[in-house]
């Protein structure tokens, strides 16, 4: 096991190099410059042509790809992610700042999905093509299909500006929360949802199922304890691929409700032409993908026992 | 006296392409303590026909006529009568111990679940009572493989464990369903002999359903052959090869190894398109205008030897 998680973290380097080098490109090769756009931004007016030339120097903008290329290696292999060119604030601390904003959203809107998708998906399959069956596929239908800003909108109208239940945009309370998790959450649970109903019809027809049935256990105790982990295992694969993408911040959700969160931040960061801000999120992004789905790789091992990382050429 | 009577047993599932008859009027009596063997091809509703007994069909099949357990009626039990009956009554061992056993759950767990439900023991006395069950069906070191998963099993082991989780709560009868099918040879060979032991100890009485005629007669003392959906003959092991009535059931001794390997005509019918009059005549040298028309009764044709053929009419 611990071999396994030394050659994961072994790779995850790799992958993270990979992923800002990728982004270092794109961003080199992206039209509009950063001189420009910052300074436009901050003087409020075009810049002249010495004050674009400044800007590029001071931040070696001018320097051959490669060699920014190796700059930008030499820092990060120093835990240094550089200066936002915006607000003149590390990077890191850029970051710092604004991820306990993006987290609490990312759990609050993971639980509200797991609290819907799970039990439903499960009361879907043990009544197949009941009436709650049909109703809540074509919800989780809507789900799916529903983009997240529309339905943010549509809290909006309804819970904040005609009942005046939530406030609709902000940061701090948990009222501030309540309509953002629900947006990003239902969208969540739409697919878990199906995902949850499809797995357990599967593991319904499997043969130990009808072992457990014929032993003289209660539906309850078949469903519970010979269903429900094996139907688990597809299920948390999909949630952990969606931890990733919630922790790099909800775009669109965040910027709908003025959450002050890593994604808004991001999303500016790049039409600013941050440059510094772009690289340095997206390396701790692909950080973060890379480490939760080894959580759930490590999690598979305590769900399904025949997964084992620890034995060469299996047993 | 009579365990187990099934009478006029029909089961059909419906499915888009119409209905499966697969059991059609099955009547048969198992006594205490003896040893039945249901014989025939794949696809002949054998398996069916067990399942049907311990309710544990789909939800689309309709299931029709008696099966009276001990005087009651299975298929008018409550839920909750059945769940009684289920494992501590009637058990069941299935074919395939790898997809019949849960993958996440310890072998020691799967096992003890009969006894913990029916006798109410607690589990660590559970447990100690699957260590002696998984120690009489010898599988080595019981109280290290308790522990263990399905998948560290080898097969024949697994096998082992299956017959120690039907016979833990010592069932009056035991359905085995192919038990030795998917086995090497030589693992087949243990496992029939530790079934008769385990039998021959517990005097439970049970339904072998297999497609090998030659397990079956290592294991039991009647046969009923099983011809889409029907018993066409049941006869002692003794009497059945030394005087077997029906053709099917000659067609099906003469195509064994031993005695010639000569394959019958044609092909089983589907279970959604059954011919009419004896549901063999398609293939039967014998077959006459009767045949084609009228379904034969079985007709007693020895001691405990019925058939269900113009022929003996």
């Amino acid at each position: 096991m611990k071999k396994f998680i030394a050659r994961r973290l072994a790779i995850a380097v790799i992958v993270m190099l990979g992923a800002s080098l990728l982004s270092f490109l794109l961003l080199y090769l992206a039209p509009g410059n950063p001189a420009h756009a910052i300074l436009t931004a901050q003087l409020g007016h075009d810049p002249s042509l010495e004050e674009v030339a400044f800007f590029m120097a001071k931040h070696d903008l001018n320097n051959p790809f490669l060699v920014q290329c190796s700059q930008w290696l030499y820092m990060i292999t120093h835990v240094n992610l550089g200066m936002s060119f915006r607000t003149g604030e590390p990077v890191l601390v850029e970051f710092i700042d604004r991820f306990p904003a993006t987290f609490e959203l990312a759990s609050a809107s993971m639980l509200i999905a797991v609290l819907i998708a799970i039990p439903v998906g499960i009361l879907s399959a043990l009544k197949q093509n009941s009436m709650l069956d049909h109703i809540s596929r074509l919800v989780s239908l809507l789900g799916v299909s529903m983009p997240n800003f529309w339905l943010g909108l549509l809290l909006i109208l309804f819970f904040s500006l005609k009942l005046g239940w939530f406030p609709c945009f902000g940061y701090g309370t948990l009222s501030h929360l309540v309509l953002p998790a629900i947006t990003l959450g239902t969208g969540l649970a739409a697919p878990l949802m199906r995902l949850m109903r499809a797995s357990m019809l599967e593991v319904l027809r499997q043969d130990y199922i009808r072992t457990a049935r014929s032993k003289g256990l209660s539906e309850q105790v078949v469903m519970w304890k010979h269903g429900f982990k094996n139907a688990l295992i597809p299920v948390i694969t999909h949630m952990g691929m969606q931890i990733g993408h919630l922790l790099a911040g909800a775009v669109i959700v965040e910027t709908i409700f003025a959450w002050p969160g890593v994604g808004k931040f991001l999303v500016d960061a790049i039409y600013a032409r941050d440059y510094p801000v772009i690289q340095g999120f997206v390396l701790i992004i692909a950080l973060f993908f890379v480490l939760s789905n080894l959580a759930v790789d490590i999690l598979y091992t305590y769900l399904d026992p025949r997964i084992r990382y620890d034995v060469e050429n299996g047993k | 006296m009579t365990l187990l009577s099934i009478q006029n047993l029909k089961a059909h599932f419906h499915t888009e392409d119409g209905a499966v008859r697969a059991v059609n009027g099955v009547d048969m009596d198992i006594e205490e303590g003896e040893k039945l063997g249901l014989i025939g091809e794949t696809g002949c509703g054998k398996t069916v026909l067990g399942l049907a007994i311990l309710r544990l069909l789909s939800e689309n099949t309709t299931v029709e006529g008696r099966i009276l357990y001990k005087g009651q009626d299975i298929l008018t039990m409550s839920d909750h009568e059945i769940r009684k009956i289920r494992g501590k009554e009637i058990a069941m061992i299935f074919q395939n111990p790898l997809s019949s056993m849960n993958p996440v759950l310890t072998v020691g767990t799967q096992v003890a679940e009969p006894v913990e439900l029916h006798q109410h023991l607690k589990k660590k006395d559970a447990m100690q009572r699957v260590i002696e069950m998984l120690k009489s069906v010898k599988i080595p070191l019981p109280q290290e493989r308790v522990k263990e998963y399905p998948h560290e099993f080898s097969g024949g082991m697994r096998q082992r464990a299956m017959i120690a989780m039907g016979l833990i709560c010592m069932p009056s009868l035991i359905i085995a369903d192919e038990p030795t099918t998917g086995l090497d040879v030589t693992i087949q060979a243990q496992i029939i002999e530790l079934m008769k032991e385990v039998l021959r100890d517990s005097g439970t009485s049970m339904l072998l359903i297999t497609h090998d005629l030659t397990v079956a007669a290592e294991l039991c003392d009647h046969i009923a052959v099983m011809y889409p959906g029907e018993i066409i003959e049941y006869a002692s092991v003794r009497d059945l090869f030394k005087d077997p009535k029906h053709p099917y059931t000659r067609g099906f001794l003469d195509s064994l190894p031993d005695r010639g390997l000569k394959p019958i005509a044609g092909i089983s019918p589907s279970l959604i398109d059954l011919p009419a009059g004896c549901k063999f005549h398609p293939r039967c040298s014998l077959a006459t205008e009767r045949c084609r028309k009228e379904r034969p009764e079985l007709i007693k044709v020895g001691i405990k030897h019925y058939v269900r053929c113009f022929l003996y009419d």
